[in-house]
């Protein structure tokens, strides 16, 4: 039953039933021209009418968010970071002051907007039980709002943490690549609104070129850790509808570095509970045929 | 801090969401546990003629499967679309397949249990005539239901592993043997307080297996390094830690107490109480883990590390 989901589908939508499906599309978020403007996340909320989530100052830099939830469906992170280990200025000695304001020649800023992965084998999808959660002709992953029961299974089942239930609604929310807008030819309202192009959209394996040229024409400039993040169709969840450029570990950014979709290990799971199930018989048997009382 | 909890993340924030499930949910993995164990012992009893036994044994399972339904339905955020659920059968989504043996276990317990009012019929008039129909209809379906009870009793383990709650899914060759073994535990728990110790012997012998099966599944997840820590400190730490004192208890006086009605009954309380502290335990150590990036990232860095390794070796 998981076969299908185990080898990297270059093309989950065919794979879902689509006979005429359009190529896949996704997102590149590119975070090294991120200037941490939120344009994506007002831009989502308006287009998708999604609902206010809050007034909270977090105290986590410029980040009053905090993260991905029903009613945040683009997240703009924030990280703030000394290039060197931070010097007390109240107790270190003078010249240890003067030494670290040289040897710091910058402050790092890193600002990355966030957004469901759409993944390839996605694990919210999977494990819907009313099939509110599909997949679109083009590849992404939706969930029908007059489908959705509530039931919740599918916000532990992703392992990046995106999909939620919403307070007050009861029905689980996630980000749907602006699934009215690609239908008329229109790219996603967070893409449309971001003035740097940090939220590049378009055709997946065509991102997947320009990614990989751009992550070679930063590291030429020495930025050494720029990498692709969710780009490889042999990851754990077979590769993301939208990746990222990072300039930092995963879990910097509150991504998980090795996220792989529970669906992989279910045949071992089911096949650990079958031994328990036959267990489970074996004692009732031995309960009555043990003796006479 | 110890070398291996040294990670990074985002502002201490969690990677993944903690479940959003109710207290509805470990209480449904309680009574699903209790209708499954309650099945396996009226079969036994009906093919061993044990009537007093057989009778407890359905109608726990009938109680537990509507007190099923009712969790299940009360934690949805839509509880009036509950039927949504029957729309379609997904292999890959444990809680489609679960859906669907609670539903074929519903159509076999219910009529199992409701073949027990057959005596109170009259014997005379069309009433009569189901008198005399109930009680082989009551047996296939009793059949039926037995048949259906171990898969739901294990299946909640898939369920709750298919997730990425990192303690849940670490655990998942171990989380069937725990839930095996506190259902046919809180099943012959049901048998023992509802019947004469005269009939209660199966169900003595149940309590021993499961509790042992529970006992030495639970250690097994408590057991797993790093993912295993949420299950021995906090909440969940103090609930699986009185599960299993109950369990012993509940072992202990099922032995002891075989002569004594009194004693059975408390043991069978015991062992309930303490399938119910299990499931709550269980259930708590994942929500932990999923609140906590340190269990989402180290585990997956150490993979990752792993893999590098190998790359490099070979």
């Amino acid at each position: 039953m998981t076969d299908d989901l185990l080898d990297g589908l270059s093309d989950p939508a065919r794979a879902a039933g689509w006979a005429d499906a359009p190529p896949r599309v996704g997102f590149f978020t590119d975070t090294s021209v991120c200037i941490g403007c939120k344009a994506c996340e007002v831009a989502c909320k308006e287009w998708n009418a999604v609902p206010d989530d809050g007034f909270d100052l977090l105290g986590t830099s410029y980040d009053n968010t905090g993260g991905l939830s029903a009613n945040s469906w683009r997240h703009v992170a924030f990280v703030e970071q000394p290039a060197l280990p931070p010097v007390d200025p109240v107790s270190a000695p003078v010249d240890a002051l003067a030494a670290a304001a040289e040897a710091t020649p910058d402050f790092r800023w890193l600002m990355m907007s966030d957004v469901c992965k759409h993944c390839t084998h996605a694990g919210c999808l999977d494990v819907c039980p009313t099939g509110a959660l599909f997949r679109t002709e083009f590849s992404t992953v939706v969930v029908q709002e007059d489908i959705c029961n509530g039931c919740g299974y599918c916000i532990p089942a992703c392992p990046y943490g995106v999909i939620d239930q919403r307070a007050g609604d009861g029905r689980a929310w996630k980000c749907t690549m602006c699934y009215d807008r690609l239908g008329d030819g229109l790219s996603p309202a967070c893409a449309t609104a971001c003035p740097t192009e940090s939220i590049q959209f378009g055709e997946l394996s065509r991102l997947r070129e320009k990614a990989e040229r751009r992550v070679a024409t930063l590291r030429e400039q020495g930025v050494s850790r720029a990498h692709l993040y969710g780009a490889d169709p042999d990851d754990g969840v077979g590769g993301d509808g939208a990746f990222f450029l990072l300039l930092d570990d995963p879990e910097v950014y509150g991504l998980p570095p090795d996220p792989v979709v529970g669906t992989r290990d279910l045949p071992a799971m089911w096949k650990r509970a079958g031994l328990a199930a036959l267990a489970m018989a074996a004692a009732a048997v031995v309960s009555f045929a043990g003796g006479r009382r | 801090m110890v070398p291996a909890a040294d990670f990074r993340s985002y502002y201490g924030r969690p990677v993944v969401k903690p479940p959003v499930w109710k207290r509805d949910i470990p209480a449904y993995l309680f009574t699903g546990g209790l209708a499954a164990g309650s099945a396996l012992l009226a079969a036994g009893a009906q093919f061993t003629g044990r009537p007093a036994l057989r009778r407890t044994g359905r109608v726990s399972a009938l109680g537990a499967l509507a007190a099923s339904t009712y969790f299940l339905i009360n934690d949805l955020g839509r509880p009036e679309r509950f039927h949504h659920m029957l729309r379609v059968a997904k292999p890959t989504s444990p809680m489609s397949t679960g859906t669907w043996i609670l539903a074929g276990f519903g159509a076999t317990a219910g009529p199992a249990a409701l073949a027990e009012v057959a005596p109170l019929l009259p014997e005379r008039g069309p009433l009569g005539l189901l008198r005399r129909a109930l009680p082989p209809l009551g047996a296939t379906a009793g059949i039926g239901a037995a048949a259906l009870a171990p898969a739901l009793a294990t299946y909640t383990a898939v369920l709750l592993s298919d997730t990425a709650t990192p303690s849940w899914r670490a655990a998942y060759p171990h989380l069937p043997v725990v839930f095996a073994g506190s259902a046919l535990a809180s099943g012959a728990g049901a048998g023992l307080i509802g019947t004469p110790v005269a009939q209660a012997g199966p169900a003595r012998r149940m309590a021993v297996c499961g509790a042992a099966l529970e006992l030495y599944g639970a250690h097994q997840v408590e057991s797993q390094g790093l993912l295993g820590e949420p299950y021995r400190q906090g909440r969940a730490g103090r609930l699986l830690r009185a599960g299993r004192a109950l369990t012993a208890a509940g072992l202990a006086g099922a032995v002891l107490g075989r002569h004594s009605r009194v004693a059975s009954a408390l043991s069978g309380a015991s062992l309930l109480a303490a399938s119910v502290l299990t499931r709550f335990g269980i259930f708590e150590g994942g929500v932990a883990s999923a609140k906590d990036p340190k269990y989402t990232v180290v585990p997956q860095r150490e993979r990752l590390a792993r893999r590098q390794a190998a790359a490099d070796g070979s």
